[in-house]
């Protein structure tokens, strides 16, 4: 009995002050007929046991360790600073519950204040929430919030097609049956001004994507302005490592900053847990989904904080609630916001650019190569989009037998993009391994 | 509580932006190695005002906010409705293994077969344990299973045609999220009360169920810590009627090896990975919240789930894939579900085994009864029959007006404890709901309830004491000015006004 520390002797003085004379007396209240099933499970492993098969298990992956990797979509593989995972490693951050008694959460508070300050600021806007459960989920809260301002009487959401394709999916699953019409431009690639055309009174929302899921930058401030014009929403999903280079979307008109935190120190880990991180301005904060943290005082004349605005929430309001959401992403919160904190406004800058440029690099060389195409005639930051000369399959296979994970296919989303690679640079790529990576991708236009 | 300062407040610790100085920087990256590509410099930003410090700078300040938190490493957590039991280091060394940290999600299945196998195995024996047919492990928390079930649960009637049908039963006992996501599906609440043992009224449950009925939120054992006496006849009232039975598996703590909640009438029901399967809470997340489902709502299962997609044969192990279900409500978040959260449950499980799992179950309703023992004399517990995981009683006494449950709650404070849960359930007044969980020791438990019964006495002797607590030489704030916070909404913070002149 691993982690229960009673020894018989305990255990049976227990049951006497309870007043039963075994374990089993405490469950006469479940149906006889289906007390004590059998469970079909593996027997137990002790510790050492565990330890040998979760290793072994892990070893059959192969990992973007020993592939080189560049595969993004949505999801990035940055270089996170070791003293990360160290604050993570405390008990005192990750065994704590929701900061509910701030008297002995002060840790937690704190450390979300600032997450929230550091968040708002990167994007250009006036406040940010603890969290939603990933860049999908928040886009989605995005949705419903529009939605709340317009009381329902709104049934237009315009989507750009350059939002994430599992952001969109998110959409459709959180609103099929709400009535809503979901409406984008014919063509994947549709622009700005495609988009501003869709927009009519019966809009509650516009939403885009920053740079958009081809690697596109816009600036979407006349889009805004439109959006606007019919009193609309204006959200823009953006990735948050461009911020620390590009014009934030609080500076384009944005009512709503949200998206993924993953980049922000967090590893890549399967495909979670993440970080939807939402931002808005202070006029909407009443409207806005999650958990807030607000400074105030304690009774001993210390500045503290605490969870504030409370009454939007599940405990509190039920089916009025702005959400359901209880549970968030409290330790990814941590991790980004010691992640912005080491690198401040000089590394996140850095790390920006490294990108930008080893992108650009790779993008030149591969437009080289013949057969392949560079689509991107905007500008882009460190993702962007190759026509290739085969079935982006058929060249993700030749380029794993070479240890490399290519880009993600478009065409599994896009029935227009067929042959399209989507192809993602991040700082921890060198030169040399862009180079070797362009050699395969070269060999595949000659056959193998 | 107003307060009232003549100075301004005293900072314990600053924040990041008290702390930067211009020029710092934490962690060094090289320069570019690739010709530097020309910026777009129309879409260039000006100022980022993030602060700036160094490594040491950092590690100490989260270090010194880290001991203003209480935690379940470091003392008793008895938080009812969260089973804030301890979390086993080893599972944090399992889920930071290299072979599942650097594993990209869109990555070809041949080269993830490792993490599938996993996943595959867990959604066997979550399905296992409580008697389901399907399981996706997709949702983020119990709140976004929650909305998985009941969106398949429309969609379940939808598919048969049946449009009519638009609302929901909860019982007056049930947590916020359960309304909250029934609202968020566009349906209508009705809230179904409870009779004097704490179970589900059956007369007024009948009353309700009717051809509109989509089914019923059901928490079991309920947030009362009692286990429905009529369980199966209330899944009986609300299939008879047409609907379907969600189960919110909050408190599947009592459960494991005790009964499945399939084979009491549970059509579909999300599991807390972060509650009954050990995984950490964080500081308020991440959670997991697995959900299983009868034969007859598989198909409506999110997207996606793992599945054998080729079976084994000429001595290769079988390739393990992901799958769409055929009448799928489609994708609740993006990827796959939290994967680190859902190693970390593999490894409990994996070293629990049945008998170890049912043992978790008996040892955590053993510690509640002990303590509903030891503590129902002094605290009135309004619902007093054997509870299983958690019990509820009440905060306040009639000889002692001016005590309410908060003040119970912060006094234990001073004692050293974290508080039980104290506004919840809305159907007990001046509730304090108390969860032991099963990894607490007998002198652990006894050191509460002495310390519960000293604070009842205090209440009666000398309520100040509870009314000022917690006390300056035991925890490290006292209580919040939250009118204050809620007026003045400073949400964040930033650079000082002169910081940049400080550069130079
Ligand atoms: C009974 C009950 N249902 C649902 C939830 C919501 O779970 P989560 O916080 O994982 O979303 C909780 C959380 O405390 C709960 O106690």
């Amino acid at each position: 009995m691993t982690y229960i520390p009673h020894s018989p002797k305990e255990r049976d003085e227990m049951l006497a002050t309870i007043g039963v004379e075994k374990l089993e007396d405490l469950f006469q209240a479940i149906p006889a007929a289906h007390r004590y099933p059998a469970l079909n499970l593996p027997a137990a492993l002790t510790e050492m046991e565990a330890a040998t098969e979760l290793r072994e298990i892990a070893e059959s992956n192969e990992t973007t360790n020993e592939l080189l990797s560049f595969l993004g979509a949505g999801v990035y593989n940055h270089y996170i600073p070791a003293a990360i995972d160290h604050i993570l490693q405390r008990g005192e951050f990750y065994t704590a519950y929701t900061p509910y008694q701030p008297e002995i959460s002060q840790g937690t508070l704190q450390a979300i204040f600032e997450y929230q300050s550091m968040m708002a600021q990167l994007t250009g806007m006036d406040v940010a929430n603890a969290s939603h459960y990933d860049g999908a989920t928040a886009v989605a809260e995005a949705v419903n919030m529009a939605l709340a301002q317009f009381r329902g009487k709104r049934k237009r959401i315009v989507m750009s097609q350059g939002v994430h394709p599992q952001y969109r999916a998110t959409t459709d699953t959180y609103t099929q049956f709400s009535g809503l019409e979901i409406v984008s431009t014919e063509s994947s690639l549709g622009t700005p001004d495609a988009l501003m055309e869709l927009i009519d009174e019966n809009t509650a929302l516009v939403i885009v994507q920053y740079p958009d899921f081809f690697g596109r930058l816009y600036d979407y401030t006349k889009l805004a302005e439109a959006a606007h014009a019919v009193k609309a929403l204006f959200c823009v999903v953006a990735n948050p490592i461009a911020l620390g280079l590009l014009k934030p979307p609080g500076e384009m008109g944005a009512d709503m900053v949200v998206g993924e935190g993953q980049p922000l120190g967090i590893p890549l880990s399967y495909g979670g847990p993440y970080l939807g991180y939402f931002t808005t301005r202070s006029k909407y904060v009443r409207k806005m989904a999650g958990r807030l943290v607000g400074e105030s005082v304690d009774s001993r004349g210390q500045r503290a904080f605490v969870l504030t605005l409370t009454p939007r929430e599940q405990h509190i309001k039920r089916e009025r609630a702005t959400s359901n959401i209880c549970s968030n992403q409290g330790l990814l919160v941590l991790a980004a916001g010691i992640y912005m904190s080491l690198l401040g406004k000089t590394g996140m800058r850095h790390v920006a650019e490294l990108c930008y440029h080893k992108a650009h690099y790779a993008a030149e060389q591969i437009a080289q190569l013949p057969g392949f195409e560079l689509c991107n005639a905007e500008p882009f930051f460190h993702e962007f989009t190759v026509s290739c000369p085969e079935p982006v399959a058929d060249i993700n296979a030749h380029l794993l037998e070479h240890g490399i994970l290519g880009g993600y296919d478009l065409g599994q989303d896009y029935p227009d993009m067929e042959n399209r690679m989507l192809i993602a640079v991040t700082e921890k790529i060198t030169k040399d391994e862009i180079d070797t990576f362009v050699a395969i991708l070269g060999e595949v236009n000659h056959g193998h | 509580m107003d307060i009232k300062l003549d100075t301004a407040p005293k900072i314990v610790e600053p924040t990041l932006y008290e702390l930067s100085s211009p020029g710092r920087v934490g962690v060094d990256f090289p320069d570019p190695d690739v010709p530097r590509a020309k910026l777009p410099d129309a879409l260039l930003r000006e100022k980022l005002p993030l602060p700036e410090l160094s490594e040491v700078d950092v590690v100490r300040h989260f270090v010194k906010l880290s001991t203003f938190n209480y935690s379940v490493d470091s003392g008793f957590y008895p938080l009812g409705s969260c089973t804030m039991k301890y979390n086993p280091k080893i599972n944090e060394d399992t889920a930071r293994l290299p072979g599942f940290v650097a594993l990209h999600p869109l990555q070809p299945i041949e080269t993830t077969q490792g993490a599938l196998v996993l996943m595959y195995q867990l959604q066997e024996w979550l399905k296992e344990i409580s008697g389901f047919d399907a399981l996706t492990l997709q949702p983020a928390a119990g709140a976004h299973g929650e909305f998985t079930g009941v969106s398949m649960m429309r969609a379940y009637h939808r598919d048969r045609g049946d449009m009519k049908r638009n609302k929901m039963l909860v019982p007056d006992s049930a947590h916020g999220t359960n309304p909250a996501t029934s609202a968020m599906t566009g349906l209508k609440v009705v809230e179904i009360p409870s009779d004097e043992r704490g179970n589900v009224d059956l007369g007024a449950l009948r009353a309700e169920a009717d051809d509109t009925l989509v089914g019923m939120m059901l928490t079991n054992p309920n947030t009362l810590g009692l286990f429905d006496e009529h369980v199966e006849e209330i899944c009986k009232i609300v299939h008879n009627a047409g609907g379907l039975m969600y189960g919110d598996g909050a408190n599947m703590n009592a459960m494991l090896g005790i009964t499945k909640m399939a084979d009491l009438g549970f059509d579909v029901m999300h599991y807390n990975l972060h509650k009954t399967f050990s995984t950490p809470h964080g500081g308020g997340g991440p959670g997991s919240g697995p959900v299983g489902a009868t034969a007859a709502l598989a198909d409506f299962l999110p997207a996606p789930i793992v599945d054998i997609v080729e079976e084994e044969a000429d001595g290769l192990p079988p390739l393990y894939g992901l799958v769409t279900p055929a009448k799928t409500i489609g994708r609740i978040k993006a990827f796959h579900g939290h994967f680190g959260v859902l190693v970390r449950a593999f490894t409990y499980i994996a070293m629990h085994g049945p008998d170890g799992l049912r043992n978790v179950s008996e040892y955590a309703v053993l510690n509640a009864n002990y303590l509903l023992a030891r503590l129902r004399d002094t605290y009135h517990v309004p619902y007093d029959r054997t509870c299983m995981h958690e019990f509820v009683a009440e905060g306040r006494w009639k000889d002692a007006p001016d005590i309410h449950a908060l003040d119970v709650a912060k006094r234990l404070m001073d004692y050293g404890f974290h508080p039980p849960t104290n506004y919840f359930p809305l159907i007990v007044h001046e509730a304090l709901m108390v969860e032991p969980t099963e990894t607490e020791n007998k002198d652990t438990l006894d050191a509460f309830a002495d310390a519960m019964i000293k604070i009842a006495e205090e209440a009666h002797t000398n309520p100040e004491l509870l009314h000022d607590a917690p006390h300056a030489e035991n925890t490290p704030f006292g209580r919040l000015d939250e009118v204050k916070a809620a007026k003045d909404l400073i949400l964040c913070c930033w650079l000082p006004e002169n910081y940049s002149e400080q550069e130079q």
